[in-house]
């Protein structure tokens, strides 16, 4: 059964660029040109491909931003194989929560009709993870997320689910919205040819009027969390210095390591 | 960005956007291979692979007949953003295409159908074979023969210094047909396969840089070819290798740009974090104002390259001056950009733990291949007294 896939992305600031907020509403000064595609969407997209590539159908990139969202984070996507996108760009929408985000995307989504909508389980800068269960709630499906596979049989989704020491296998029916883990897949660089055909694939831009938004449920005003306030984290350096008296300094190195779950 | 349309002074968005994913793929699937491809100096077969399957070996090559497209600029971003990481890997599509050219402006419909398929689908790569012993910079005075054998043809020599010999499956390989006719209007270009009777290679020379892809002897002995094997017209081989050579040097730029590129990007990163008399050497004068000459020769060298390459694109007659300067400029850029690099790493610049000394020695190969660079100021300086006045056709 070919699949008619949504694939949510934000754009983010660029990993290796300096990050900034503004002092004046604590929201991240988003410089277009520094804009990247978030990486764990990244990996969303390839999943999104691949259901596409084993099942047939249709990869629809759904992101919400200004014009940075298009043509850094969507391009990005339609450039690895996507179909095509919905951008939904409105000045109302500025300093949105995560919840008020997942709430702007459930409208946009409920105009089509998808059978999986597939998310990045983060975003690089915010890391809240709240967006896909949210938005779950929001569409009232099922939502499997932290997923580090993801298997579509009939009109099931079975997912590998992350936990501290393994996983759990876990499975819903469709549609569904299925939230993907760093590191689920290894995703493909685009083309020459795929980059050279992006601009020219199809681009829905939406307003929030058009998808019936209600502008008191999003924006700085209508998000449920204010950040009040920002410092930065003193990166303190410590030293620990390992003896080898006893000739097993390599045991207490590595159980260093591993408290400080760097392993 | 605005997007000027890639006319070699901006690149356009699409063009931005390949060179970040080159570079990606360079940093990550090459970059830690690439000390150890230079130290064993051998012939990265799993990365050749990954970049036919990244669809690499297509760009430049034209999309009716299988290519990816893209035109000489795409070309020069690619081959920049590899040799970047690896001067020796980026050999691997500066060949493919430096053998494919001859085919792609002369040959026959069927010679240019297979060589955009071998290469695209990774089935079989091609070399050039210009140089012999006796006739390196003098090209034309090469000693290799191809005779009429009924309706074919004995082809008999040897070429020196052919790179990626052995790798390479598909020769193109250049012959004087009619040792009476004048020099240089008596050569013809033939495409010899690997595994023709009489054919063989000799050792792997045992090179300073661009390591790991093989440079080896081609003999020729009594090879039977027949008209089929003919590339272009007898006896006008000679136009097509130079023709080829001044479609290709604006690639060589490129190497070196990226070369020197490399090189400068180490040396920022080094400078910041080290430091001596109680602050990063990069607070001194002295190092940047060597920063700064570098990076500023750098981005010459690459608007000359790029320059280059768009007049190949657009057929430019001034072609062969443009890519000549662009060659010699970028190929001495690399080479200074490289030796002060290792001069700003103090001793570490002078060990192979640290890539810099690599990449001098993989910067020297670039002043010298396609022709020497004074032989790149014969042309300059010819075109500039014999023909009309500077940038005509020489
Ligand atoms: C690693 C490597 C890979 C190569 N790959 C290939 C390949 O794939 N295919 C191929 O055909 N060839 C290849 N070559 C050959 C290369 O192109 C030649 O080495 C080069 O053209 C110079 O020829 P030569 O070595 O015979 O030097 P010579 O021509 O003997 O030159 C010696 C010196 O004299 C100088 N000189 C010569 N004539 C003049 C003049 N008129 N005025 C001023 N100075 C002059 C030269 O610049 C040089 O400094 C490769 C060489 C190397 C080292």
């Amino acid at each position: 059964m070919p699949l008619n896939i949504a694939v949510c992305v934000k754009r983010v600031p660029d990993t290796a660029a300096d990050k900034n907020l503004d002092p004046t509403d604590f929201t991240l000064r988003r410089e277009p040109d520094e804009s990247i595609l978030n990486p764990v969407d990244e990996v969303a997209v390839e999943e999104a491909l691949r259901l596409k590539e084993a099942h047939g159908g249709e990869v629809t990139v759904v992101t919400v931003g200004p014009e940075a969202a298009l043509t850094k984070a969507a391009r990005r996507a339609l450039s690895m194989g996507c179909d095509k996108v919905v951008h939904l760009s409105d000045p109302v929408l500025h300093g949105s929560d995560a919840q008020a985000i997942a709430y702007a995307l459930a409208c946009v989504l409920r105009r089509g009709s998808y059978d999986l909508i597939v998310c990045g389980s983060e975003s690089t800068d915010a890391r809240t993870s709240l967006v896909p269960p949210a938005l779950a709630e929001y569409l009232n499906l099922p939502g499997l997320f932290h997923a580090r596979t993801v298997e579509v049989e009939g009109d099931r989704v079975r997912v590998q689910r992350e936990a501290d020491q393994g996983y759990d296998v876990i499975e819903g029916p469709l549609p569904a919205v299925v939230g993907i883990n760093w590191g689920a897949n290894e995703p493909r660089y685009p083309s020459f040819k795929g980059i050279q055909g992006a601009k020219n694939k199809p681009v829905e831009s939406l307003t929030a009027a058009d998808v019936g938004i209600e502008s008191t449920r999003v924006g700085l005003a209508g998000s449920q969390s204010q950040v009040l306030g920002f410092a930065a984290r003193s990166a303190e350096r410590r030293r620990i210095l390992v003896d080898n008296k006893d000739g097993n300094a390599h045991v207490k190195l590595a159980d260093f390591l591993q408290e400080a779950k760097l392993i | 960005m605005a997007a000027m349309g890639g006319d070699g002074f901006e690149l356009s968005e699409e063009q931005e956007e390949f060179r970040k994913v080159v570079r990606a793929f360079a940093e990550e699937v090459i970059g830690p291979r690439a000390a150890e491809i230079d130290e064993t100096d051998e012939f990265p077969w799993d990365i050749h692979k990954a970049m036919v399957a990244q669809g690499f070996l297509g760009i430049g090559l034209p999309e009716e007949l299988g290519g990816a497209g893209g035109g000489p600029l795409d070309v020069c971003v690619l081959i920049e953003e590899l040799a970047r990481v690896s001067g020796g890997v980026s050999v691997i599509p500066l060949v493919n295409r430096l053998a494919a050219i001859p085919i792609l402006l002369a040959g026959s419909d069927a010679q240019k159908r297979e060589v955009v398929e071998g290469l695209v689908s990774g089935e079989h790569q091609y070399s050039y074979c210009l140089t012999e012993p006796g006739s390196g910079s003098d090209a034309a005075a090469m000693s290799s023969r191809a005779v009429r054998d009924g309706d074919g043809w004995r082809l008999t020599g040897q070429k020196r210094f052919i790179t990626n010999a052995g790798i390479s499956d598909r020769y193109v390989y250049f012959a004087v047909t009619d040792p009476e006719g004048e020099k240089g209007h008596n050569i013809t270009a033939f495409l010899v396969p690997g595994d023709a009777p009489g054919f063989s290679l000799g050792r792997s020379e045992k090179k300073m840089g661009i390591r790991g892809s093989p440079t080896r002897e081609v003999f020729c002995e009594d090879v039977p070819l027949t008209d089929a094997d003919v590339i272009g017209e007898v006896h006008k081989g000679f136009q097509v290798a130079l023709r080829t050579l001044d479609f290709a040097r604006p690639t060589v730029a490129a190497q070196a740009v990226g070369i020197a590129q490399g090189a400068l990007d180490q040396a920022v990163l080094y400078v910041r974090q080290r430091e001596q008399f109680g602050k990063p050497i990069g607070e001194f004068q002295g190092i940047r104002f060597m920063l700064a000459d570098m990076a500023t020769a750098t981005e010459a060298a690459r608007l000359l390259a790029y320059k280059a390459a768009s007049m190949v694109a657009a057929g430019d007659p001034r072609t062969g001056y443009f890519a000549a300067m662009a060659k010699t400029f970028a190929s001495d850029t690399a080479m200074s950009v490289t030796t002060d690099a290792v001069q700003l790493l103090g001793g570490y610049g002078y060990i192979k733990d640290f890539p810099v000394e690599r990449m001098m020695r993989d910067a020297k190969i670039t002043q010298i291949y396609e022709g020497t660079n004074q032989i790149q100021r014969v042309v300059i300086a010819r075109s500039l007294l014999h023909s009309g006045g500077p940038g005509r056709k020489a």
